[in-house]
């Protein structure tokens, strides 16, 4: 069954026909090409596919593109502002906050609206925070060190995002 | 995983997704998901239709009244944590919603979904069952009020009839005297037994690594007077069916003073309370969850009379 979708993605409107059972993150990677958005483990525990809806960080392998009817949703891709890396994406990359990047787009996201709840984190409300998703690399040491530097660069103002 | 193919209907107000469902036979509601559509993808869940009501904001929100919350069916997991005035009236409801899952799936997940969808080790399940909880569903006739004992019908199945649609959970404020409202965050974590006077909670649970799902999950309410136990309510999830209130352990604990030795003493009685229906699976058999029970059951009583060890 064909459905008709409308929604923003990364501030661009689309209006699509999916079929009722797409997931979101196929429909974000197959029909938009937005491929930063990966799929782990497909089963919503590993969080590669985080993606912001609305504000809230969602696992778009469990969310039908028909669920994201009206919303807004921000990607990976979606984060720099005019060429500026968002601060968390650039605290990633000082910190080397990843090893393999499979994990990376969706600790980016996560990490973002960790750091909007929550301005001035702990190393373990960090750890908490980051439950929902797993670096198979188990480099957690510079993820949290990125997500703590991001913090200090946000309350500083050096970030400006 | 795509999840089998499926007829989609949005819903636009609880009347019509009532009427939708009344005229669309194996139907399936859709909320946040977070429970159906994992067990579609396994394809252990293959609805004809899903009726989406994720965009009724009439089911949504949170309410507090004399004595009890409202909370409507549609509120996530992450809205009840975050919620002041869930902190403030039940502390034990804040903290539970704060525990479950990952944060992805507290801003999915929703408190009506997962009741509904009745697995039998839901933290809800055992919460608003340790609460002496309510559930409230409408249906063509009209609605109704289903007392959380008379909600779970067995394991993933529930009172609510095929053309019913759960709309607000109703939950008991925890009842607090002696340091006047507002002050006494109710968890005890602080205190000695002899300062607790009312009610405090506490939940404690064994959870999946990976998922984060409860195994077992044992919940407590003490009311408590100068270190003695008044009254005491204790809920168990995981281990039949559906969630258990535990009478024997409650009334082993009532009239107690409140030292480690009784908790223990009355969490060892919670055998009497299972029968012989335990479940068990690949990661915990039940013979494993009938050992690790009255362990969570007493970590949640430890915890709730601030006598635990962090």
């Amino acid at each position: 069954m064909k459905v008709p979708i409308k929604l923003t993605v990364n501030g661009r409107s689309h209006e699509s026909e999916v079929e009722a059972r797409t997931l979101l993150v196929h429909y974000l990677r197959d029909d938009l090409g937005l491929t930063g958005t990966k799929i782990g483990c497909d089963t919503s525990q590993c969080g590669a596919c985080v993606v912001r809806m609305n504000g809230s960080t969602v696992k778009s392998c469990t969310c039908l593109a028909v669920q994201a009817d009206g919303a807004e949703v921000t990607t990976i891709e979606g984060l720099a502002q005019d060429g500026n890396l968002h601060p968390v994406q650039e605290a990633f990359w000082d910190n080397h906050g990843l090893q393999c990047g499979y994990c990376t787009a969706g600790m980016i996201m996560t990490v973002a609206e960790l750091l909007e709840r929550n301005p001035n984190p702990s190393a373990e409300e960090v750890r908490a925070g980051l439950e929902g998703n797993i670096c198979r690399c188990t480099g957690y040491h510079n993820i949290v060190k990125a997500a703590l530097a991001a913090a200090e660069a946000i309350s500083s103002g050096a970030g400006g995002g | 995983m795509y999840t089998p193919d499926f007829h989609y209907h949005k819903a636009g107000s609880v009347a019509e997704a009532i009427e939708m469902l009344g005229h669309h036979e194996d139907s399936r509601l859709l909320a946040g998901g977070h429970s159906l559509l994992p067990l579609m993808r396994l394809r252990l869940a293959r609805p004809a239709t899903l009726i989406d009501i994720g965009g009724l904001d009439e089911l949504r929100g949170i309410r507090v009244h004399e004595g009890h919350i409202h909370i409507g069916a549609l509120t996530t997991h992450g809205e009840i944590a975050r919620s002041h005035d869930v902190q403030h009236a039940n502390p034990l409801v804040a903290e539970v919603a704060g525990g479950i899952g990952d944060p992805q799936v507290r801003n999915r997940g929703t408190i009506g979904g997962n009741l509904a969808h009745a697995d039998p080790a839901s933290d809800w399940g055992t919460i608003i069952t340790v609460m002496d909880g309510s559930v409230e569903v409408q249906g063509p006739s009209g609605s109704r009020t289903i007392a959380i004992g008379d909600f779970f019908q067995g394991a993933f199945a529930t009172a609510v009839a095929d053309d019913e649609i759960v709309t607000g959970i109703r939950v008991p404020t925890l009842v607090r005297q002696g340091h006047g409202h507002g002050h006494d965050h109710g968890h005890g974590h602080d205190h000695g037994a002899e300062s607790i006077n009312g009610e405090v909670g506490e939940y404690a649970k064994m959870s999946h690594p990976a998922s984060f799902y409860p195994v077992i999950g044992g919940a407590v309410v003490i009311n408590a007077e100068g270190g003695r136990c008044v009254s005491a309510r204790v809920a168990v999830g995981g281990l039949v069916p559906t969630p258990r209130r535990a009478p024997s352990v409650e009334a082993a604990l009532a009239g107690q003073e409140l030292t480690a030795g009784n908790l223990e003493a009355a969490a060892n009685q919670l055998a009497n309370d299972l029968g012989d229906e335990i479940i068990g699976d690949i990661f915990a058999s039940a013979d494993y969850r009938r050992a690790i029970a009255p362990v969570e059951v007493k970590h949640a009583m430890l915890h709730a009379i601030g006598l635990a060890h962090h």
